[in-house]
């Protein structure tokens, strides 16, 4: 990273190896200060009194193990969600995709592109409640619905760009070995867009698992939900420890699968032959959804095999 | 059909939140944004890492904890809101989006030319003039378009604050919906297109100057 940005200032000469050094004291001091300060108020309002042993000799007659086994129950709940709807929402996207791009009718692949604009432009919150209260469903299939119909759309997206990211000669190769266009894209291109954008779609899943914690709010017995009624049983004096072993599991699970998709960028850029075009690096950005529609916008014609050059 | 448009004041004054709600913490979030993206590209080292920490962190939590965070927990360590439904809702969705701002300035610094900043500091400009006189007006340039992406982003996050005591959109879908569970399709869809009243023009303007901006490069 200090590579790139170091264009913007020159190496640094006596004087400004002086004035660095003074300039990183000072911050460095700044930073601690405030964070003494931070952590002096806190200590003022006697965060750090006995309240903590919630995590390990919880009051009201109740065992470490119960805090924890709740907990824990929590975490699955939140990784249940994420891995039913994960592969639902991938196979879903992939199919809109393939349809998009393979489909001769028209309304077919139009009627698709509608469907993954809607879904992409809407809250997944939104879709939750639709689930949850008009089709009357449970909450963790609202949370899974919510997931998949959002998912699938950008996944579509993802995986469009993809598709127009690959060289022209794929689809004519294919095409003039007399398979059809849905099997060009099945055999021949889909394996190849999957394969430009897995970091793009990583970093999508990314997305889906912190959205599991919209759970919270339909009411499903995620991890926030439990941090909550952990709280409601032991009382606000225990919230923040309960809320900080809460936090630091979202973080460390999301950091995690996140270092697997830049990983996985750093393995695709090292292979050799794995396509050219590297439009995933920028979909790490943002969760993929921007980046890969400004991908889209770039591509060409979707839609039938068209001769003209 | 019928309770969408007999309840439309109840969505309008919903919509108006959902607005206001992206409007305050849009600006907030771009000021903060591009406060740490110049952290983050900065010759100093402790801002630096302090800004990567910050969007590393930021980026890896829920919205969902963000909010939770400032609706409990802030008010036991001292950081007490005026009232309950706006103003956290409208810091957690700043932070939050700040730092999506954040990268996307960063990637648009990224992309301005190597020799536009070398330029500059072979004419004497010094970090400070290099970047808030060369490199940032252009940087800003080729950032419009995923910022504006960012934005649409941030119009739906604030759904989440029907979670968290404040009259928006899906507050509105929700108390309908429970109240007319049979005209549950209509109101969703009449709900959708308010969204898409706010989602749709941002989209159409940045694809304009998406096409403004390759003209001038």
């Amino acid at each position: 990273m200090s590579a790139e940005s170091s264009v913007l200032y020159d190496a640094p000469g006596p004087r400004a190896k002086r004035l660095d050094a003074i300039l990183n004291w000072v911050f460095t001091a700044v930073f601690v200060a405030g964070f003494a300060l931070a952590a002096y108020q806190m200590y003022q309002r006697g965060v750090f009194d006995d309240r903590w042993e919630v995590l390990w000799d919880p009051p009201k007659g109740q065992d470490a193990i119960d805090v924890w086994r709740s907990l824990f129950n929590g975490v699955v709940s939140t990784l249940k969600a994420a891995v039913i709807a994960a592969p639902i929402a991938l196979v879903i996207g992939g199919a809109i995709a393939i349809i998009r791009r393979g489909a001769r009718r028209r309304l077919l692949s139009g009627s698709s592109a509608v469907a993954t604009e809607i879904a992409r432009g809407l809250p997944v919150l939104m879709l939750m409640f639709l689930a949850k209260l008009f089709f009357g469903w449970s909450p963790l299939w609202s949370v899974v619905f919510g997931l998949v119909v959002y998912n699938a759309a950008v996944v579509a997206e993802i995986l469009r760009a993809g598709l127009a990211a690959l060289p022209r000669g794929q689809r004519e190769a294919g095409l003039s070995i007399g398979l059809s266009a849905m099997r060009t894209t099945v055999l021949i291109e889909l394996p190849q867009a999957v394969r430009i954008m897995l970091p793009a779609l990583v970093s999508q899943m990314v997305v889906l698992l912190k959205d599991t914690a919209l759970g919270y709010i339909v009411a499903y017995d995620e991890l926030l939900r439990v941090v909550k009624s952990n709280r409601d049983y032991f009382g606000d004096r225990y919230l923040i420890p309960l809320f900080l072993v809460g936090a630091l599991i979202y973080i460390i699970i999301n950091i995690a699968v996140s270092r697997l998709a830049v990983w996985l960028e750093g393995r695709m850029r090292r292979t050799p032959h794995a396509a050219k075009k590297d439009d995933g690096s920028a979909a790490m950005h943002d969760g993929g959804a921007e980046a890969a529609g400004i991908a889209a916008n770039t591509g060409g014609a979707a839609g039938g095999g068209d001769p003209g050059r | 059909m019928g309770t969408f448009i007999e309840e439309f004041g109840a969505v309008w004054g919903g919509f108006l939140g959902t607005l206001s709600l992206t409007a305050v913490s849009g600006v907030l979030a771009l000021v903060l944004g591009t406060l740490v993206a110049v952290m983050r590209v900065s010759p100093v080292g402790p801002l630096r890492t302090f800004g990567t920490v910050y969007v590393e962190l930021v980026r890896n939590t829920p919205l969902t904890l963000m909010f939770f965070f400032w609706v409990f927990v802030a008010p036991s360590i001292g950081l007490v809101f005026p009232d309950l439904g706006f103003w956290p809702a409208v810091v957690a969705l700043s932070l939050y989006t700040s730092a999506f701002v954040c990268e996307a300035l960063r990637s648009g610094v990224n992309a301005v030319s190597m020799g536009q900043a070398e330029a500059a500091r072979s004419v004497g400009l010094t970090f400070g003039q290099t970047l808030s006189q060369v490199v940032l007006p252009q940087a800003w340039r080729s950032a419009i378009p995923p910022l504006i992406s960012v934005l649409i982003a941030l119009t739906k996050n604030t759904s989440v604050a029907a979670g968290f005591a404040y009259v928006e959109l899906v507050t509105v879908q929700r108390t309908l919906m429970t109240a007319n569970p049979v005209d549950g399709l209509w109101i969703f869809f009449g709900i959708a297109l308010m969204y898409l009243a706010i989602t749709i023009p941002l989209g159409v303007l940045a694809g304009q100057v998406e096409r403004k901006v390759a003209i001038a490069r």
